[in-house]
């Protein structure tokens, strides 16, 4: 014990923990769920597509929510203007690369990004929430009525992205699509993992706990939550241009009430504060969404209430984190 | 030598209270001071106001000569004048490095980097480790808050305050809930501080005003009654009265 200690205590601070180890498992976890998803359901790849353009805006909702503790029911605004932007760039400017129509998705996401946190950031708690569902609400109504840009409550059509790198043509399975929406996530969700544990990441986590401190630290938390707004729209607008490319439509409730909160409720499912959490919530929301409302047309949102509250009640966590904390108390029991 | 901190005629009332009562003081590089008074003086009140965590009804701060009246608290702490917090204000699932970390890398305008994870940047760790083992939190550099003693946090506080490198250094009541045992590491880390930094402390603990301090302001009411030297304080009878009744409660309590 004592030895234990002067060891310790000569021990250097530097920690050798890059976790460059762990980002590798995640990024085997997630390559893995996608080839399971691959093989389970061959024929519905693009419910599976969906499912992680969403998961794009759920971890994009995760970084202002889970991490800066910003309250909003608008949130779907960055995923929205990243998909029009990334529609219009393809119907009415010919970009119709699926990478450079990407990159529209993030400039278009990062842009709303700034404008919605430039005036939910001015309020906190029950204002901010206001604030963010007057936002969803003059978004969609503002693509409503440019419907010379964005076809109005048609939507927008006739995107056609070109084959990918100019060789994998958008097949009518989705195979291209898919693969696609795997690199996509991969590639944003590591980036992610860089981002939350970076110094950044640290003062976004202090400024959620205790702004005043870090203020007495000499941070400025606006400037500093503004920050991760613009990141989360880009994150955002990634998915959006995804569902763009692969859907090759964007419609009006891609910029809505209903997708905002939805992507919420599947934050607080998987788990806020964590990028696992955000995806295993999408995962678990889109396909008992999917199954049950195959099952029984009728009450499948009261199935989706009760899973809700059950989980709000039993795993206040999140499924995710709820899972996370036993096997850490285990491990931790177990040395 | 010339001031490095000035508050001039600070005042602040709540509801018809004045708490700070037309407070002027003024320090030069290098001061002592003690900032004394029963409770609900006004101590805290004063830090909040001249740290522009409140706003004053009326009067001056003065930082290095310069009027920070018009100031927002963070520019505040960027000119060098930094606080402690008299109930710990600590993030709860961070480590005491990573907390000193955090102070570090924002005086140093980089806590906003994107990428690395400071616990892998040797310039920074190396000033954590020196900090930390000043105040003897070592063994806990990489534990959770949550899961360390008050009296500990306590001392983190410190180490944070030390870690942006402040000029003018206010530190409210450091010594409050950290155990007998502990308050000598408090004592040496006070001792330790650089020669040309402005120190104000308030304190309940009399033996560690007389020990630290060269000179000892008395707040009562929201008033300074006495501004003096620590061997003239106790013989004072506006202090005395101003004490009756409450001095025992605080010197125990503390
Ligand atoms: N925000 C506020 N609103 C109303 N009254 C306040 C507020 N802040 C402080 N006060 C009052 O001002 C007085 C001085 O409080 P303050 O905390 O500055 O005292 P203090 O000298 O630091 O006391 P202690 O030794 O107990 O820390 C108290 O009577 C307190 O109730
Ligand atoms: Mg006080």
């Amino acid at each position: 014990m004592t030895t234990a200690t002067t060891n310790q205590a000569e021990a250097p601070l530097l920690s050798g923990r890059h976790g460059l180890g762990r980002d590798l498992a995640a990024l085997a976890v997630i390559l893995v769920l996608a080839v399971i998803g691959y093989l389970l359901f061959p024929n519905n790849l693009a419910l599976l597509t969906r499912i992680m353009a969403i998961a794009l805006l759920v971890l994009s909702l995760d970084l202002v929510t889970g991490y800066c503790g910003v309250a909003t029911l608008g949130h779907a605004a960055l995923f929205g203007s990243g998909a029009y932007a990334a529609g219009i760039a393809a119907v009415h400017f010919g970009i119709t690369d699926p990478l450079l129509m990407v990159a529209a998705g993030i400039i278009g996401g990062a842009l709303a990004g700034l404008v919605c946190g430039v005036v939910i950031l001015r309020a906190h708690g029950l204002p901010q929430l206001v604030l963010s569902i007057a936002l969803i609400h003059l978004f969609h109504e503002f693509a409503n009525k440019a419907s010379s840009w964005t076809g109005g409550s048609d939507g927008l059509a006739g995107i056609a992205p070109d084959p990918l790198f100019g060789i994998f043509a958008y097949d009518l399975w989705g195979r291209t699509a898919y693969v696609f929406a795997v690199v996509l996530l991969a590639i944003v969700f590591m980036f992610l993992r860089l981002v939350v544990r970076s110094p950044f990441g640290m003062l976004c986590r202090g400024i959620k706990e205790d702004p005043i401190r870090i203020q007495a630290m000499g941070g400025s938390p606006t400037i500093a939550l503004l920050k991760m707004y613009v990141i989360s729209g880009a994150v955002a607008g990634v998915g959006g241009a995804l569902n763009a490319v692969s859907t090759q439509v964007v419609g009006l409730d891609s910029l809505s009430f209903t997708l905002s909160a939805e992507s919420l409720v599947m934050l607080v499912l998987g788990g806020t504060g964590s990028l696992f959490g955000a995806v295993t919530g999408t995962i678990v929301f889109m396909l008992f969404e999917d199954l049950v409302s195959a099952a029984n047309p009728f009450h499948w949102l009261t199935m989706v209430g009760a899973l809700l509250i059950a989980v709000v009640l039993f795993a206040p966590k999140g499924l995710y984190g709820t899972v996370a904390e036993v096997l850490a108390r285990r491990r931790g029991a177990g040395r | 030598m010339s001031a490095i901190f000035e508050v001039r005629n600070l005042k602040r009332s709540f509801g018809g209270l004045a708490v700070t009562n037309d407070v002027s003081l003024s320090m030069a590089p290098g001061d002592r001071v003690a900032l004394i008074g029963p409770n609900g003086a006004g101590k805290t009140t004063f830090v909040n106001l001249v740290t522009g965590n409140l706003e004053p009804d009326a009067g001056e701060v003065r930082i290095g000569g310069e009027s920070v009246t018009n100031v927002n608290a963070i520019d505040r702490v960027r000119r060098g004048l930094v606080r402690s917090f008299q109930v710990t204000r600590l993030f709860q699932d961070m480590t005491p490095a990573e907390h000193v970390a955090l102070a570090i890398l924002q005086r140093d305008g980089r806590a906003g980097r994107m990428f690395g994870n400071f616990l892998s940047m040797p310039g920074v760790m190396a000033e954590v480790g020196v900090l930390i083992g000043k105040l003897g939190l070592r063994d806990l550099a990489h534990r959770p808050v949550r899961e360390i003693a008050y009296g500990q946090q306590r001392l983190l506080e410190i180490a944070m305050a030390l870690a942006l490198k402040p000029r003018v250094l206010l530190l409210d009541e450091p010594a409050a809930g950290v155990p007998q045992s502990d308050t000598g590491r408090i004592e040496r880390a006070l001792a330790d501080l650089p020669d040309d930094l402005a120190v104000l402390m308030i304190e309940h603990d009399m033996d560690l005003v007389f020990r630290f301090a060269k000179r000892v302001i008395v707040l009562a009411a929201g008033t300074v009654i006495f501004d003096g030297s620590p061997a003239d304080v106790t013989k004072d009878p506006r202090v005395r009265e101003a004490y009756l009744g409450s001095y025992a409660d605080a010197s125990s309590a503390a």
